[in-house]
Parts: structure tokens; sequence; C-alpha cells
């Protein structure tokens, strides 16, 4: 929370310099009254003109009535991490009228719906009243409809006052109704009579505006769970098994909103794939873990509360050896916590999960391209390795549009991983003198042969259980037996190092310091690294994308005399893991960590680093 | 009542797939001397090689317990997985989407299915996964040694346990009121009608669930007790006398007398036939399957027998558009979509 801005009366006939193209927007409405679609048009507007932009939806756990907010950060530097001031408020909901000016900057506009009858307690601010219920009734629109394209007015007037390209908000509309052209004509309609209406009557009094940019090309505009999901289309899954839960619901609507097109069999025309709404998050794990085990690429996304459910499941994927994907898309807690809010807190929970000695590969994607990386190679290293793989993404990437690159086709074949078919088996058998077991360790690398239901070979069927078995999948209780085998299983986890994705590299010559981070905080804190510059610290980062650690984490600290590692969680997981990964550097390590349940900050980063650097 | 003529033992001679008996035995059981579970092991084993079915084709799975240890006890070749307390369902619905023409064989207990999981144990049965799940029902978990378990009789009085507050759980009512679309009951000391049920449950297309009482030599074996094996010797009460008939097999009507015998067809074409007792039951009338089940637990009952069952429901497998070639194996072109169909994507997400 930040305190209220210090009312100084506008002095309305100076001239002020414009603001172009480096402002937030904060839309402030209803719950269920539609403006996701009136927010997600602005959005895509501003998008197509070529600047950079990201909106992050604040919104409660609740379907309808209660406060919602949606921040539109323009930045023509390409800052894309949230900020905690608003250039501009457009106040929709007379609930939080009063609150919602607390974070206007002084010489900020205020658009509010002029049904709103509060006295406006600033004077430092310019202000433009929006007749939305007047424009509503004049527009040709349904009267049925009238509640939900109201939150288009002030689509129209602002883009009108800020100069944002109505037709590239034309554009938005036609991509988010997919081409209905009733919906798009009746929400044109309202906002063409919006614009037209500010045009003919409100004199423009403020310096913010928007200005096309010359982007580079093939740019995209996503949300990290459909690029998440679109990854794990073409990675080829073929088993999904949800649970509804918030933030997470969408990886798995998006899974069945894309699947069915573009996994028809080439063949047969028929689906490669089936999605199962489960019980519970239980029985999702089952239903994945079942799969994996027979051969499906198998996968199911959850957030905290589910992850919890998972974990007894998760401990039999890791002991019986069988491959699964699992994404966690975070939100807060401890437990029910904050259902619709953002933290980086499952961290050491993933990493540990299960009773007795477990360990996970745990993938870390920082941006819609990685979420849809992740999505496939998720599959391959699990295969591989025969063991779950947990993608940890976080409610702001995964339900917020984000800028990305054009996803990139996989690069790599898929590698389904040490499987014997029935020729196959002939042939291992052949070349091992007549013995194959499941759990045998033949290549060294600690990662056994697996045969999968169907191979008709006689030999192929085993026994799959989470009790104590030796190298043929036998029972056992011997402790020689039990011990060698969870060693193996230790050794096989190492190969982990050399698959998963290394960490990104950021420097800046001369630089004596370092920042450790992962995932959604990456804008962020790119922008704390040059705003750190600005007074003379330079930093380098590491983003890193996966545990196991890899090679470059020790490398980076030994590079430097100290390393801040910056989360989103109370306890500094990350930090409490590196710690444990390596001792030699534990003094070095310092955490930044907190918890609010919003996206990071880039202030909140330069102000901690600062103080403990000293510097003012 | 022949049906079929078997001219010498068939423990010796090779079925119609090439095998014998002993082909589909398994481990030899660590249960109890005369546990119920061992009886109904051997019954599978003969019902498999009676219906000559490929090892390789079934799938076995188990929750934990006592029950869930019996698979190993049967059907060696076959692929088998023991996984976690009461989640066997949602492990056996993920793995037979790999290959449809797999069959499931589940072995759960009364705590399996009935206490930790009775959830996963319904939604299996109102999604209708095509498999045969058993619960070796016996009253008592045997592994933490003698506990009461969700099916005990209220009243029941166990060594060291005390008397038992809670009223039992019904599972074959459960199944049914889940929309299960085979129910039975039946007694592991009536082996006979255990293999006969056995094979119709394995014919039957969606999820056969089969409650089978099946004694506690050790910790619940009580003359005066439900779960008993002197109890339901002197008390079961069969609906009717079972003969499983497989589709290749020539029904021979008269050694029948007219009448007096009930026949379902299954999805397969084969058919069960069902000998009137005391009066006829109809196994596919709901109404008359959740009267007689109700009338039992009233009058404390051992009725055995198929319960009910609709051999044309559609499975799980209906509501999906799968191919027929197992998932499985399945290979990458036909599992990756092409490079353009991604360019399209970057289209529709860009500016």
């Amino acid at each position: 929370m930040i305190t209220p801005q210090i009312s100084s009366p506008l002095k309305e006939q100076e001239a002020r310099s414009p603001i172009i193209n480096d402002f937030c927007i904060t839309v402030a409405t209803v719950n269920g009254s539609g403006s996701a679609t009136s927010n997600g048009i602005l959005l895509r507007a501003l998008f197509t003109m070529g600047i950079p932009v990201s909106g992050k939806n604040i919104f409660p756990s609740n379907i309808q009535g209660l406060p919602t907010w949606y921040s539109i950060r323009l930045s023509r530097k390409g800052y894309l991490g949230r900020i905690e001031t608003d250039d501009i408020i457009v106040a929709m909901n007379p609930a939080t009228f009063l609150q919602d000016l607390n974070y206007l900057v002084p010489g900020g506009v205020l658009f509010y719906d002029d049904s709103i009858k509060v006295n406006i307690p600033r004077e430092d601010i310019v202000t433009y009243p929006m007749p939305v219920k007047q424009i509503v009734r004049q527009a040709d629109v349904p009267a049925n409809l009238r509640d939900y394209v109201a939150n288009m007015v002030y689509v129209g007037v602002v883009a009108q006052m800020l100069n944002i390209d109505l037709q590239a908000v034309q554009r938005a509309l036609a991509v988010h109704f997919k081409g209905k052209q009733k919906a798009i004509d009746s929400n044109w309609a309202i906002i063409k009579a919006a614009a037209d209406w500010a045009a003919a009557n409100l004199e423009k009094r403020d310096p913010y505006r928007v200005e096309p940019m010359p982007a580079p090309a093939n740019r995209i505009l996503i949300d990290g769970n459909t690029a998440g999901a679109l990854g794990a289309v073409y990675g080829g899954f073929q088993l999904a098994a949800w649970y509804p839960i918030t933030p997470a619901s969408s990886f798995a609507e998006a899974l069945g909103e894309y699947a069915p097109e573009l996994r028809k069999d080439p063949i047969t025309g028929k689906h490669t794939f089936a999605i199962i709404q489960a019980e519970d998050e239980l029985a999702a794990a089952g239903m994945a873990i079942g799969a994996g085990w027979a051969g499906l690429r198998a996968m199911a996304s959850t957030s905290g509360p589910g992850f919890s459910l998972m974990a007894e499941y998760l401990g039999l994927a890791y002991f019986a050896e069988v491959p699964v994907v699992i994404w966690d898309i975070q939100r807060v807690g401890p437990s029910t916590g904050l259902p619709t809010r953002t933290a980086q807190g499952d961290l050491t929970f993933a990493y540990f999960l299960g009773h007795g000695d477990t360990q996970y590969v745990i993938l870390l994607p920082g941006n819609v391209n990685e979420c849809f990386e992740m999505g496939w190679r998720a599959f391959d290293i699990a295969e591989r390795l025969q063991t779950p793989v947990l993608v940890l993404s976080d409610l702001d990437l995964g339900m917020n549009m984000h800028i990305g690159e054009p996803f990139e086709y996989p690069d790599t074949p898929m590698d389904r991983g040490k499987v014997l078919w029935e020729e196959d088996l002939e042939r291992f058998l052949a070349e091992h003198q007549g013995q194959w077991g499941r759990y045998l360790d033949v290549d060294g690398d600690g990662i056994p042969y697996r045969t999968l239901p169907g191979n008709t070979h006689p030999r192929s069927a085993y026994f799959a259980r989470g009790t104590g078995h030796d190298e043929f999948a036998r029972y056992s209780e011997e402790p020689e037996i039990w011990e060698r085998n969870l060693k193996r299983i230790a050794r096989k986890m190492e190969n982990a190092r050399t698959l998963v994705p290394k960490p990104v590299l950021q420097t800046h010559p001369g630089a004596q310091i370092g920042i450790i981070a992962y995932g959604s905080t990456d804008p962020a804190i790119q922008e704390a690294r040059d705003l750190l510059l600005e007074k003379g610290m330079a930093i380098d980062f590491l983003r890193l994308r996966a545990l196991p650690f890899t090679e470059e984490v020790a490398e980076f600290l030994r590079g430097h005399a100290h390393v801040y590692v910056v989360e989103l969680n109370r306890d500094g997981q990350m930090h409490q893991l590196l710690t444990m990964a390596y001792p030699e550097y534990a003094t070095r390590l310092r955490s930044v960590a907190h918890v609010d349940g919003l996206p990071l900050t880039a202030r909140w980063v330069v102000e901690r680093i600062a103080a403990m650097e000293g510097l003012r | 009542m022949m049906i079929t003529q078997e001219t010498s033992s068939p423990r010796v001679q090779a079925n119609r797939v090439g095998l014998t008996r002993s082909d589909y035995r398994g481990l030899p059981s660590t249960l109890c001397q005369g546990c119920g579970h061992n009886a109904i092991a051997n019954q599978i084993i003969s019902a498999m090689y009676e219906l000559d079915v490929v090892p390789e084709k079934v799938v076995k799975f188990s929750g934990i317990g006592c029950s869930s240890k019996s698979p190993t006890y049967f059907l060696s070749r076959s692929f088998g997985f023991n996984g976690l307390h009461g989640r066997m369902p949602s492990l056996a619905l993920g793995a037979l989407f790999a290959d449809m023409s797999l069959k499931g064989i589940g072995v759960s207990g009364d705590g399996d299915t009935a206490s930790i999981g009775m959830g996963q144990f319904k939604h299996l049965v109102r999604r209708n996964l095509p498999m045969m799940y058993i619960v070796e029902n016996n009253g008592v978990y045997g592994l933490t040694k003698g506990q009461f378990s969700a099916t005990a009789e209220k009243g029941l009085s166990l060594k060291r346990q005390g008397i038992n507050p809670y009223m039992p759980i019904d599972i074959c009512l459960e199944a049914l009121v889940a929309n299960a679309t085979f129910v039975a009951r039946s007694f592991a000391g009536d082996p006979k009608q255990v293999k006969e049920i056995l094979k119709a449950a394995f014919s039957h297309r969606g999820i056969a669930v089969i409650d089978i009482i099946s004694p506690c030599v050790t910790f619940h074996n009580q003359e005066n007790s439900l779960h008993s094996y002197a109890w339901g010797k002197d008390h079961e009460m069969p609906l009717h006398d079972i003969t499983f008939v497989p589709p290749r097999e020539e029904i021979y009507i008269e050694d029948f007398e007219e009448g007096t015998v009930r026949e379902v067809e299954l999805h397969d074409g084969s058919v069960i036939m069902l000998k009137k007792l005391d009066h006829d039951y109809d196994p596919t009338n709901l109404f008359e399957a959740l009267r007689v089940l109700e009338e039992a637990k009233q009058n404390n009952w051992l009725i055995t027998g198929i319960i009910y069952v609709n051999p044309q429901a559609p499975t799980i497998f209906d509501a999906y558009d799968l191919p027929a070639e197992p998932l499985n194996r399945l290979t990458e072109d036909r599992l990756r979509p092409p490079r353009e169909s991604l360019e399209h994507l970057n289209q529709i997400f860009g500016a």
C-alpha cells in the first residue's frame, strides 16, 4: 500500500510536455460486469499499435459484485512489470472510488462514470466525467445487452482521449469475439458512440497519449496458461486430468479448446488425446500417473491446494518411476490463502514433496515462450528420466496476457525414453544374456528400461508397486536391495542436470554483485537492474529455469561478491535451496523475498537492494 | 446341466489360446492359510483359463491391504500395478486409456473401497470404465491387525476393538446408486458361484463390481458374524444358479426345464444363464435390485448372485473419439501437429 497523494491544485494553464507511451492506466470495475472484455480490448489495441504493454488483473475470489481492477502499463522502454501508482484511473465502481484515487499520481487523469456522485477530494488531477448511461441508452443496442456493453463506453472515451487507434480497437474486437459479427457490431456501436461523444464534448487537458511504435514483427499476445497448454499439445500430451481450481482451470480449458483441432490423428481423423475432469486432484494425479505408467504422455494441471493433494501420488510416481508432468499454477498459500492472487510459494514444497527421500525435476517458466517450450519439453524429460516433472508457473504468468515472441516449433524430436516394445525386448534379451529387469540399470546411468501394458511379449509384464522391490520388480524388504534401489534412483536423477533448461545469464561489465530470480518476476527485475544502474550499481542477473541446479549456478555464485535472491514468498524459498546446495557460498546469498499477493514491482526490489547495499 | 463337453481334466489341457491353467498362476500367496482371498485368486485363475484369456491382454490393479496384495497371486504374465490406498480407480482409469483392448482386473478390500477409497470407487463406477472390480470384503483391517472396517456390522465385537458403533456400508448398494452397470455379490466359500460370476463380470463391457464376502480367518471369523465362513455357509441365499456361456458355445436349451431359466446376453455375445431358485429374480430390473439389497440389509441376509446387469450401457471410452489402435503405440508423426499449424497460431495470437 502506498500513502495517499498530497493534494496541491493543478495549474491547468501550465504547459506540460506530452507523456507518450509511458504510463499506467487502472480500470476499477465491479467483478462480473463484463469489464474483462473491455480491458482486454484496450490491451490488445495498444499491443496492435506496437506499444510494449502489459495487463495485470487484480480480481477477487468472487463471481459477481466485488471490486476488481485491471492495470495496463505502457512502456516505451519495454518495462512490463507491475507499478504501484496510476497515471490514469477509469473509475466505474462507486464502492472503491475514493480509495482508488489514492493511487493516482499528481497531475494524473480520472475518467469516471458520471452516475457516481461523490465529491472528488483531489484538485491536482484532471477529471473527465463519462455519461455512461446516456451513451448506452442512445446507442443502437438491444435493451437486454446494455448492461454487458456499458463498459465499452470507457473503451471509446479513453481511446479517443489518449489517441488510441480506433481501427486497432476494431481489430481487437474481432480477435476477442473470434469474428462473431453480432457481438462485434453491438460492442463497436458503443465504443464509436463513446469516442464521438468524447471528441465533441471533452477538451484534452492532460499530457498522456499514445503513438504507434515500430514494433518488432510477429510478436504475440497470450496468457501463460494457454501458452503452456499449446506447448503440451505440441508435446503430444495424450491424457490430461484436472479438477477446477483458480488459477489453473484455464490451462485445462485451453487444452480443451485447441487440442480437438490440432490433435486429430492424420490417419484416422480421431483424437489422439483424452482430457478428463476428475473428482478431485487425488484422482487427477492418479489418472495421469496410471496413463504415464502405461506409456501415454500424461499430465495434470493444478494450483497449490490441489498440488498438496497430489503429493501422495507423486511420491508413488517417483518411487515406481513413472513419467508424468504436473503444472502448478501457483497462487498464494498457505491453505486456501488468496486464491486469486499470485506467489512463488510452492517451491520448497514441490522440491521435497512426499514422505521419504524424494526429489523432483522442477521447471520454472519465466515468460509465455518458456511456458510453450516447457509445455512440450517437460514430457521429453519426464519420459527420459521416468519420473515426475513439475512445472511451476503462477497466476500472474498464467492468467495475465503477456507479449511474447512467436512460438518456435520444437527443435528436437520427441524423446520417448527407454521403452521396449515386443521386438525391442526380444533384441534386448538376446543382447543381455536373456535378462531384463524393470529396475535393472544396464547402461550405468541409473535409468532402467521399461515395458508398457499391451506389450504381448510373454516376458514383458512386471508388477509395479510403491512397496520395496528389487531390480526385477519383485517385492523385497531386503535392506541391501532397498538401499541399492533408492541410491540408483538418486543416480538416475543426476541426469536431470544435463536435460533441464539452463539458466539465463545477463551481465554488466564490472558488476560485482548479482541477482538470482526465477519465473514471473523477470520483468520487474529487468527494470530494477536498470534503475539500480542509474544509482551507480551494476548487477548481473541469473534467471533460474529449472531444478536441480546446473553448473552455471555455482559459477555465478563463485563470480560474485554477493547475490540477492529475489522471490515472491515469505521465507525466501529459493534462497533456502541455494543455501543447501551451495553451503560454501551461503554467506554470499541474501534473501529479498516478500509476498502480498501482487506481482513484484521494480520499485520494491530497488528499495530493498539499495537499503541492503547502504545506498540512498 | 452340462453345456459343453469337457473330455479331459481342464487342469492339464491347453485352452483355445494354447495355455494351461498353470500359465495363469501367480506367485505363492503370502496371506494366511485359509484366507478367503486365496480362494478368490484361485477362481480368477480358473476363470481366466476357462475363458481363454491372453494374459498379456489383462492389466491388474490394486490399492493397499491384504486384498491388494493378491494380484501377485494370479496372472504372472499380466502387467500389474499395486498403487495407493483407496486410489486404485484413478490409476486404472488412466492406464486403460493407453490401450482400450486391454481388460482391467481390480482387486480391492472393504477398507480400500468403502473407507479411504469411497470417492474414487463411486466415480469409477459412474464413469463405467470397462473393468472387473473385485472387493474382497471381510469387515476388518487385517494388515494393521484387526480394526473394524466400514462394512463391519453395527454391534460387532472384536478383540481389543470393543463394539462397533457404526452402521455398515453396503458396497453393492453404493455401486448401484452410483449407476453401476454390473453388480454382484458372492461368498468365497462358494467357489463355483464365484467363478461363474467372475466370468460374467470379466465379459461385461463396463464396470463390473463384485462384492465377495471373504472371511479373515485370523481377525474376524466368528460364527455369528456376517463375514465368517460359518455364517456364510449357513446363511448364503443365492438369487439364482449361475452358468456362464461364452459367445462361441452353443446353449443346449433342453438342459434347462422350460420357464426355469433367465438368459442375459452380454455385449460380446456371451450369455449368463440364471436358473431360478425360490423366486424368479430379474437382474436387469434396477428397482428389483435396489429392493432386494435393502431387504437383505434389513434382515441380515447374505444374498448372492448377479444383482444387477445392464449389458448395453455406454462406457467411458464411448465418450471419447479415440482411434481403435492403442494410444500408447502412436508415434510422433501422429502426436505432434505439423509446423504450419503453429505458424497459423502465431498469426492468431499476433498483432
